[in-house]
């Protein structure tokens, strides 16, 4: 059951990951990215870290998404030429093509790593009371240097977007 | 199809990755490109959380906390960014804004 909700999830995820890239259409590839999301979720529930989860659903494909939408249609651009590729020399052509199929292959043959049953294991993703722990012992300084990058972003964004008049002699 | 292991979850993200990165490379709209950036980020989690699951630790799942934060901070600088952009050279197209370039 499991592998199957894996499998529903990891095609739909990436059948609109390359939604997002192939629209031409700035607002469908927004919506597109919105429903990657949505199944990135779901693989996280499958993985059990259904706080992960829910935060993905809230701030990714509920605040961003709708960041990325409202700009979309602030800015009003048209759709985007489609996308060409016929101007990388034949060498590169070969090279990437090669690197990728040595890639692929290499995954394929040497990359797999134990992988324990997931029944083995606790799933300590699902337990909101260990990432409290976690964030208010061991990482509690990473936490404080972010709140304190959260406040340079909002003091950049605002120096961004703020039209400053009549102060060029501070400049 | 495919078991839903370590392995698997981890080729989803690497192709995840790989299609965000393609995303990168290949379109022309500053916001898709900042989208495509996003989709990458969003694989970097999975594998993290996909880690954590199967080895029993929380780190990785501490670290995407992390990387949402740093993610929304991203997105409202780079938006912030691209809509200054257009204010002043009025279009987001890549291949317009090659001032840097000459």
């Amino acid at each position: 059951m499991s592998d199957l909700l894996f499998n529903v999830f990891a095609v739909f995820t990436l059948a609109t990951a390359a939604g997002v890239v192939l629209n031409r259409n700035a607002v469908n590839a927004a919506l597109c990215l919105m429903l990657s999301l949505v199944g990135v979720a779901g693989l996280f529930v499958g993985l059990e870290a259904y706080l992960l989860a829910f935060l993905v659903l809230l701030v990714y494909a509920g605040a961003i998404v709708a960041l990325f939408l409202f700009i979309v249609m602030l800015l009003d651009t048209r759709g985007d030429p489609r996308p060409t590729l016929h101007k990388l020399p034949i060498l590169a052509r070969i090279l990437a093509i090669g690197l990728v199929a040595a890639g692929v292959a290499s995954f394929l043959t040497r990359g797999q790593l134990p992988s324990p049953d997931p029944a083995s294991v606790p799933a300590l993703g699902g337990t909101l009371k260990l990432y409290a722990y976690q964030l208010f012992t061991t990482y509690l300084l990473p936490v404080q240097v972010l709140g304190f990058l959260l406040l340079i972003a909002m003091l950049g964004v605002i120096v961004l977007s703020k039209k400053f008049e009549g102060l060029e002699d501070i400049k | 199809m495919i078991p839903a292991t370590l392995n698997g979850y981890l080729f989803l993200s690497v192709a995840l990755f790989a299609i965000g990165l393609l995303g990168v490379l290949i379109r022309r709209n500053t916001l898709v490109v900042f989208m495509c950036l996003e989709l990458m980020l969003v694989a970097s989690t999975l594998a993290l959380v996909a880690f954590s699951r199967f080895n029993g630790t929380m780190d990785g799942n501490v670290f995407v906390f992390f990387i949402l934060t740093v993610a929304a901070a991203e997105v409202a600088v780079g938006l912030a960014l691209i809509v200054a952009l257009f204010r002043k050279r009025q279009t987001i197209q890549i291949d317009e804004l090659n001032t840097l370039k000459h």
